[in-house]
């Protein structure tokens, strides 16, 4: 393992509304980290349009590609192995990156590694903590998904809980633009949060009852909904940053108290989270305090590390690639892809 | 000069080098189909056999022609992200072509009126007309979304005979016959020149190329000719917006 020479991975992602690319040296070393945002673009239509974030990605590509290489210093010739997002996602944008990844790994005569969008968020946990290494439990909480998963060995996963309606995130997008903040709605609510009491309303924290590490969000977003109406209704005023730090203690209690269950039941030592609302501050500290109790290490990513991005692929390609994954030439987009599936 | 040629605008999948040396044009290969698997999985894989079977080196290129639109939205992204990785790669420049010159050159030659349609939906097709001045491709009509009752309307206007292709042909071919072209000279192309062809887009690519007509793979984008529906939507409802309220101004004062 010494002796072995540094791995450069080109990674790709284009999965939802970020486009993005990187340069990773063995799996840990991020050498550039350029992402295209199209959240402004967005935010008149009050979330992502996937055709939009199609079209958006193939006009962005290659300069966040060119300039991944040129910021990290390296040529294509250098790269190792190229790295893309395949699933899941969002079927016309994740085929913008994946076509671009192929074409170029192709004509470059580089390996091509299909990487798992989720498995990448939990990679993101190695690129600040060279410590950390498997076995682990992750909590993985986005927009589009909310994941308690069991990382047993570099690629090989457990998924313990999972959502039964809403991802966390997209009850953070909806419960922000009933309250009149907008999209995005996890910035735009922990922002609010911040002046607000989180006790000031009593929000529903849903257990599901046969699945004990699985989680509802659909609930608490309805009694959000009901409780601005109940107030509209009886002509009381109700105060937007009670009710949205009121609506991010409900989710962050649910979040933690499934997220411990864990920890205890499986004798966890080391626990992490990953994605989107990970970069919630309120989040980290309740989980971090939760591990405290527990006498267990945390870990977290930096929020740049947590949004989508490229890095996170290319560190989870770097494992993949020394497990020996490659894909032909044939790879498709997943977009309902399964974590460890290949 | 060699020209690596991909169509993945419509149904059929399609990659071509064309060459020329001198005033000899040739196709060295060609691989079309017409199949349900998605362009994703097809077109990569047949550029790979085509450089196996012909001992390509992709180097020896001299640009990335696509056609790049109109055509189904994903389609043409596969087809021009494949190519701005190829020419991200490749340090090679990219030929747009548009679908529907490509598809009126697989009837060079032809003295009739060309008029390629593809099935655009919402009672539209995507469509252009062409002709040939000698060896030229001259364009009577840009490609355009039209209504297929008007298309005919400005085809009559012509008072010549005409020669349809594409994939709208299946979708209007009964109402062309028996309506909107009824007592026209009008023919359909054959089975072996009525699809997307990318040994056409290659050919028609060597022109542009030599006319100076390329552009970085970084800058190039599909041409869709449509704007998304999303801000379609949006449009519609500002200007509902707006004329309600020149409305009230109106009426109000």
């Amino acid at each position: 393992m010494d002796e072995k020479k540094d791995i450069l991975i080109l990674a790709i992602e284009s999965s939802c509304d970020e486009t993005a690319a990187s340069v990773v040296r063995n799996g840990r070393e991020v050498l550039s980290n350029i992402i295209s945002s199209q959240i402004a673009l967005h935010t008149l239509y009050g979330g992502v349009v996937p055709e939009i974030a199609s079209r958006k990605h193939i006009e962005k590509i290659n300069q966040v590609i060119e300039a991944a290489l040129s910021e990290a210093g390296v040529t294509l010739g250098e790269i190792d192995a190229v790295g893309v997002t395949y699933g899941p996602g969002l079927v016309g944008a994740l085929l913008v990156g994946v076509a671009e990844a192929k074409a170029i790994a192709y004509a470059a005569g580089k390996p091509l590694i299909g990487v798992h969008h989720i498995e990448g968020h939990i990679a993101a946990n190695y690129i600040e903590h060279k410590d950390l290494e498997p076995p682990f439990f992750c909590l993985v909480v986005s927009g589009g998904h909310t994941h308690l998963v069991r990382v047993k060995d570099y690629g090989q996963f457990e998924i313990i809980g999972r959502t039964r309606d809403d991802a966390a995130g997209e009850a953070f997008d909806k419960v922000a633009r009933a309250i009149g903040l907008g999209y995005p709605g996890g910035p735009k609510i922990e922002r609010v949060s911040r002046e607000g009491n989180p006790e000031a309303v009593v929000f529903p924290r849903a257990h599901v009852g046969d699945a004990p590490y699985d989680f509802s969000f659909s609930g608490v977003k309805s009694a959000v909904l009901n409780y601005i109406n109940g107030c509209r209704m009886k002509g009381e005023e109700w105060n937007q940053a009670d009710v949205a730090a009121s609506f991010q203690k409900a989710v962050t209690d649910v979040l933690v108290e499934n997220a411990m269950r864990a920890v205890q039941e499986f004798g966890v030592k080391k626990f992490a989270i990953a994605g989107g609302v990970a970069s919630n501050s309120t989040l980290r500290r309740a989980m971090k305090e939760a591990c405290d109790r527990e006498g267990i290490d945390f870990y977290y990513p930096s929020p740049v590390y947590c949004t989508d991005n490229a890095a996170m692929i290319g560190a989870a390609a770097y494992y993949e690639y020394l497990n020996g994954t490659r894909h032909g030439w044939d790879l498709n987009a997943v977009p309902n892809l399964r974590l460890g599936e290949r | 000069m060699r020209i690596l040629a991909l169509d993945s605008s419509g149904l059929v999948a399609s990659v071509a080098i064309v060459a020329r040396e001198g005033k000899e044009a040739v196709t060295v290969a060609e691989y079309t189909i017409n199949y349900k698997k998605t362009h994703s999985q097809t077109l990569l894989p047949m550029l790979d056999e085509i450089v196996k079977m012909t001992e390509l080196d992709l180097n020896e290129i001299d640009g990335i022609a696509v056609a790049a639109g109109p055509g189904s939205f994903t389609g043409l992204r596969i087809g021009s992200a494949t190519a701005k990785g190829l020419g991200l790669a490749l340090g090679k420049p990219l030929i747009h072509v548009p679908t529907l010159e490509g598809l009126a050159c697989n009837l060079w030659g032809t003295d009739r009126v060309i008029c390629p349609i593809l099935d655009a939906r919402r009672g539209q097709v995507y469509a252009g007309i062409y002709e040939f001045d000698g060896d030229d491709l001259k364009i009577i009509e840009e490609q355009m979304a039209i209504d297929i009752g008007e298309l005919g309307e400005r085809l009559k206007s012509l008072g010549r005979p005409v020669i349809f292709l594409g994939d709208g042909v299946p979708v209007h071919r009964d109402a062309l016959t028996e309506s909107i072209m009824a007592g026209y000279d009008i023919a359909f192309a054959p089975a072996n020149m009525n699809r997307q062809r990318a040994a056409s887009v290659g050919s028609l690519a060597i022109r542009y190329y030599q006319a100076g007509r390329i552009e970085t793979a970084a800058r190039h984008k599909p041409d869709y000719l449509r704007v998304s529906q999303a801000e379609r939507e949006r449009a519609e409802k500002e200007s509902a917006v707006k004329k309600r309220a020149a409305y009230r101004k109106d009426n109000l004062q």
